[in-house]
């Protein structure tokens, strides 16, 4: 019980996606995600989404490949998408009516908007996510864009830890089972096991901080100037993959400006 | 090895006046009046009893105790003249915990961070990484992944960490403390030609002496309050101050505490017969107190593995074996399933009351996992583990279908973290959980326990003996979480046995434990099997072994 392999949090990374560099696949996801949350109409988040679906295809992360990885997301969006349309006061012609939920073509659509909304807003900070090395975002981070050190290793410490705990639970799980636990029954058996659970790994996980912290202070980190060991590098790929961004990004507003459906959300 | 570039740096000089320590709340000081020096490049060995606050001293010398508001701490600490604090790159700190030693996802970035914060130039990082890792034997790529490494891996990474930035002074907080035999003698190995090529000065807090008597030169050994009683060289201390040092619970060469053996009473391995699909509830003829001997849980053909098949699948497989049974159907057996990667596979084995049986190997050979198979806390990749009706008692013959409260008072499975197991807030409730939980399902159902529904009375009894067979009865109303690390796991241990379990799976029950703690441990066990509990042990301890005269099964080879 005492190895145990720590599951790869974000699946593997490989592909021309993984090669390029961190922080232009960050402003790249932002640069999308701004036109996206700033434009409210289905056709430009429409479009940018099909974008990122062919800029994602054409890397090797078919819509199959991204279903499998990504489906709660999928999930999430199609709910909010419902709810919006069994909600919305949209009118249009009726096309169901069940007791009090009535559905027209107007609120199908508004229905739509937001389903795709959430799935183009999700898409580039998960890409980002399964296809970098937190490590190499962290030196991108301090070292090109300048955040503070500091700042960045230290998430950067609490992320490796992240993934311990995720081993960690199971191994709880299993600890506490064989004590009998979690014998209580119905959703409130469950949800005190799961808070026993939850307290145990937080006290394990507020140690672990401290050794952490004591460790990385042991090793000179925190005070003075420091160096890089590893430079972060641009090539031909970020070349790519940002003139890909900006194209999906102008493509997407340029298609509905010129069909004239453009509407920002304060509009 | 690459030839090293600079000049060796030479050890530090170390000082201590009149040093104290008193942790805001506690009655006592845990340090008093340590005045000592330690010259360049001498190597010190550290004993003292469990919570003599050697780890506070050493913090103390690296710079990183928690002192926030200037209460505990008296006295002067210098490190070559000047505060630690303040002597930034010249000393190198070791926990024990390997978890928390790493930083990094990748080794070689692991090992290069103390070099970036100390502000060395880029291009002498890499070099001096690589001669770090060289230095610690520890020959991996540097983009290896740091997850994937053994603890004896994480700690001699730590280690190649701490060189790197060319430490003149080493200070080592139990460093083989989470680390199996072997894992430690390599890290042992890899600090004795890092610190004797340097001349750095070192102070090593460990409780197994015979692994470091070759490396120190020095020893000091605290008291119960936190002075000096023994300061002097190596072989010398060690002989004066042995009688002290057992008291205390430290692993002095050449001792292993005395433990009565185990009576081994009944048949021997030819126990009764016993049918094992026998559900219909015929009462067992040898009656609640089977013979030893008696063959409690077996497994044919056994292979094992930490992949689990998905849960809903476990829950079919479950719903449909009970139905089986029910029926008086036999059980399916586990079939040969590739995606399950067993660790360890063909395994046979028996069980006996009132028997030991460890499981050895080396690691990575599936003795935890097997362990946990054994438990029925996880399901076989093939083959079969069956209860005998002597174990089952009225429950499906097969530990993996029982429930969490079917399970506790059957098999007990002691983890190697006591932490993990402990479930309520106070020391008393922990011991009472698995009895009350027994209750509650006797109440429920009137389903067939071991001699009866045990009354609130009796468990009541038990647990006051177990408070009082274990030394805990003062800390009754502790909270589990604030025991010190012997405690912790003589309340893990007498938790499971509050349920009265037949057999009792423990996972390195010793390990990292100090004699006294081993001891009490021993004792308890050799109670359990003369009690006639099966008990089951994945450990490295040959003295254990040995004490509980239990028969070894060795996995891999």
């Amino acid at each position: 019980m005492s190895t145990t392999t720590a599951p790869t949090m974000f699946g593997p990374r490989s592909g021309l996606l993984a090669r390029a560099n961190p922080v232009v696949k960050l402003l790249g996801a932002l640069l999308i995600t701004l036109v996206i949350v700033l434009s409210a109409d289905p056709v430009t988040n429409g479009v940018a989404l099909a974008g990122q679906l062919v800029l994602l295809a054409g890397v090797g992360l078919g819509p199959w490949r991204l279903l499998t990885r990504l489906w709660p997301v999928v999930l999430a969006a199609l709910v909010s998408g419902w709810g919006t349309a069994m909600l919305s006061d949209a009118g249009g012609p009726v096309l169901l009516h069940l007791g009090w939920i009535t559905i027209t073509t107007g609120s199908l659509g508004a229905g739509a908007a937001i389903a795709l909304r959430g799935l183009a807003i999700a898409l580039p900070g998960i890409t980002v996510l399964l296809t970098t090395d937190p490590t190499d975002l962290a030196d991108g981070l301090a070292q090109t864009l300048g955040l503070p050190a500091r700042f960045v290793l230290a998430a950067l410490a609490a992320m490796r830890l992240v993934e311990v705990m995720i081993t960690e639970w199971s191994v709880l799980a299993a600890a506490r089972r064989a004590r009998g636990a979690g014998g209580g029954r119905g959703p409130w058996g469950v949800l005190v096991e799961f808070g026993g659970q939850a307290f145990t790994l937080l006290v394990q996980s507020l140690r672990r901080a401290t050794r952490l912290a004591m460790t990385m202070e042991a090793r000179g980190f925190g005070a003075g100037p420091r160096t890089w060991a590893r430079t972060p590098h641009y090539g031909r790929v970020d070349v790519l993959v940002g003139v890909a961004v900006v194209a999906i990004a102008a493509g997407a507003l340029a298609v509905s400006l010129a069909l004239g459906t453009h509407r920002f959300i304060w509009q | 090895m690459t030839p090293r570039a600079d000049p060796a740096p030479t050890g530090v000089a170390v000082g201590l006046e009149n040093f104290g320590w008193h942790y805001p709340g506690r009655q006592d000081p845990s340090l008093t009046g340590i005045s000592t020096t330690i010259a360049p490049g001498e190597r010190v060995l550290l004993l003292g009893p469990s919570g003599a606050g050697k780890s506070t001293l050493l913090q103390a010398l690296a710079g990183v105790e928690q002192d926030p508001d200037g209460q505990s701490g008296s006295g002067r600490v210098t490190v070559d003249g000047v505060d630690p604090r303040d002597a930034r790159g010249v000393v190198g700190f070791m926990h024990q915990d390997p978890e928390t030693q790493v930083i990094l996802s990748r080794v070689g970035d692991d090992v290069a961070f103390g070099l970036e914060n100390l502000a060395v130039p880029r291009e002498q990082i890499w070099p001096r990484v690589r001669q770090a890792l060289d230095r610690v034997d520890l020959q991996l790529p540097l983009e290896h992944p740091t997850t994937a490494l053994s603890g004896g891996q994480k700690q001699r990474l730590a280690l190649a960490g701490v060189m790197a930035m060319r430490p003149r002074l080493l200070l080592l907080d139990e460093p083989t403390a989470s680390v199996d035999h072997d894992g430690a003698r390599q890290l042992c190995a890899a600090v004795a030609g890092a610190v004797r090529a340097d001349g750095i000065t070192m102070v090593v807090v460990e409780h197994r002496v015979a692994l470091w008597e070759p490396v120190v030169e020095r020893v000091i050994v605290l008291d119960d309050h936190g002075r000096v009683a023994f300061d002097g060289p190596t072989r010398q201390t060690l002989h004066d101050a042995r009688e002290l040092l057992q008291e205390q619970g430290t692993w002095v060469p050449g001792w292993v505490p005395t433990t009565r053996p185990p009576a081994r009473t009944g048949a021997g391995p030819a126990g009764p017969e016993t049918s094992p699909r026998d559900h219909a509830g015929a009462p067992d003829p040898a009656g609640s107190t089977p013979g030893a001997g008696e063959v409690l849980l077996s497994a044919r053909g056994l292979a094992v593995s930490r992949v689990q098949p998905p849960r809903r699948a476990i829950a079919r497989r479950r719903r449909r074996a009970l139905r089986a049974w029910r029926h008086g159907e036999p059980l399916p057996e586990a079939g040969p399933d590739a995606q399950l990667r067993p660790v360890a596979a063909g395994i046979d084995l028996d069980v006996r009351a009132g028997r030991a049986l460890a499981v050895t190997g080396v690691n990575g050979a599936g003795k935890s996992t097997l362990a946990l198979t054994l438990a029925g806390l996880l399901v076989p990749a093939e083959g079969s583990v069956r209860a005998a009706e002597a174990l089952a008692a009225g429950a499906a013959p097969d530990p993996s279908l029982w429930d969490g409260g079917e399970l506790v008072s059957r098999v007990g499975t002691v983890f190697q973290h006591p932490e993990h197991q402990f479930l309520r807030p106070t020391v008393r409730e922990e011991l009472e959980f698995g009895p009350r939980q027994l209750r509650r399902r006797a109440g429920r159902s009137s389903a067939r326990t071991r001699g009866g529904t045990p009354s609130e009375a009796d468990d009541a009894a038990r647990v006051a003996d177990l408070l009082r067979r274990l030394r805990l009865a003062d800390l009754a109303d502790a909270n589990p979480f604030t025991l010190s690390g012997g405690q912790k796991r003589r309340l893990s241990v007498a938790t499971v046995l509050a349920a009265a379990p037949r057999v009792l799976i423990l996972d390195e029950p010793t390990f990292g434990q100090d004699a006294r703690t081993w001891r009490e441990l021993v004792d308890l066990l050799v109670a359990e099997l003369d009690r006639g509990t099966a008990v089951v042990a994945v450990t490295h301890d040959r003295d254990l072994i040995a004490a509980l005269e239990a028969e070894e099964l060795r996995l891999g080879t």
